[in-house]
């Protein structure tokens, strides 16, 4: 795991977190704004990805690769998928499942980093 | 859908409401506690299920559980609204029982489930979740 990567992943997604709960405070849909940051967090996720999978090819692999892989799948997976969901609803709530997004994410990587960390043999 | 009688177009909004609005914010978390739970029991059960299967096998009833409320939620009706109810009350009788029986007997329960200390490991959000998903469903009855 790149932890500079995965650092700045956390950081952006606390951040938008912020923002959107404050947008559902406030009452508001999800803007074209509020969407496209989501994508921008989605693309920036899917390249941590790749750089995790290209490690798996060329270091050592985490004793757990089958967990570790399933970690994957739901990281790359979670953005899109908040971000669809909130697509189909345009009100307050839809910041609020990319506020959710965002607080789920940083979990994510937090367990990819610590399942990483452990490569016995 | 195109085959629907008027009379099922009419009192469908009000059902299929209750996967849009908070609805939809709950199908996202019921979603991912799905997937989390029933991987995690996937995980235990394939690799080292002698160890704890009482907590295994509860892992993977509450992934179930799990599942079954997010189609319910996301299916909506009648019977989406019924499958929902059903899982949400299995979920908080689940989490309040298992909750309760891993503080006080913690011998049979070695390894952690979702619902193991009123789910402590999950920020306690299995703990709060059923409340709302019921709170959810009984108002959009």
């Amino acid at each position: 795991m790149n932890g500079a990567l995965s650092t700045a992943t956390i950081v952006a997604a606390l951040l938008l977190a912020a923002w959107y709960l404050l947008r559902t405070a406030l009452d508001r849909a999800p803007s074209r704004l509020d969407l496209i940051a989501a994508g921008v967090l989605g693309a920036f996720v899917a390249v941590l990805v790749v750089v995790a999978v290209a490690g798996l090819f060329d270091g050592s692999r985490p004793t757990d690769t089958g967990t570790f892989a399933g970690y994957l799948i739901t990281t790359i997976g979670l953005v899109p998928t908040a971000l669809i969901l909130a697509k189909m609803e345009p009100t307050r709530w839809g910041n609020l499942i990319l506020g959710i997004g965002c607080l789920v994410l940083p979990v994510l990587v937090l367990r990819l980093q610590q399942i990483a960390s452990v490569t016995g043999a | 859908m195109p085959d629907q009688t008027p009379a099922e177009a009419v009192s469908r909004p009000r059902d299929a409401a209750l996967g849009s609005g908070i609805g939809r914010v709950l199908l996202l978390v019921y979603g991912v506690f799905a997937l989390s739970a029933s991987a995690r029991a996937l995980v235990q059960i394939s690799t080292h299920f002698g160890e704890a299967p009482l907590a295994y096998l509860l892992s993977a009833v509450a992934g179930l559980v799990y599942i079954a409320a997010t189609v319910g939620l996301a299916r909506g009706g009648p019977r989406g609204r019924l499958l929902a109810l059903v899982s949400c009350t299995i979920e908080l009788i689940g989490v309040l029982v298992i909750g309760t029986l891993s503080i006080v007997d913690s011998v049979a329960f070695p390894d952690d489930t979702v619902w193991s200390r009123f789910g402590s490991g999950y920020g306690y959000i299995p703990l709060v979740l059923p409340f709302i998903g019921l709170w959810w469903i009984w108002r959009r009855a």
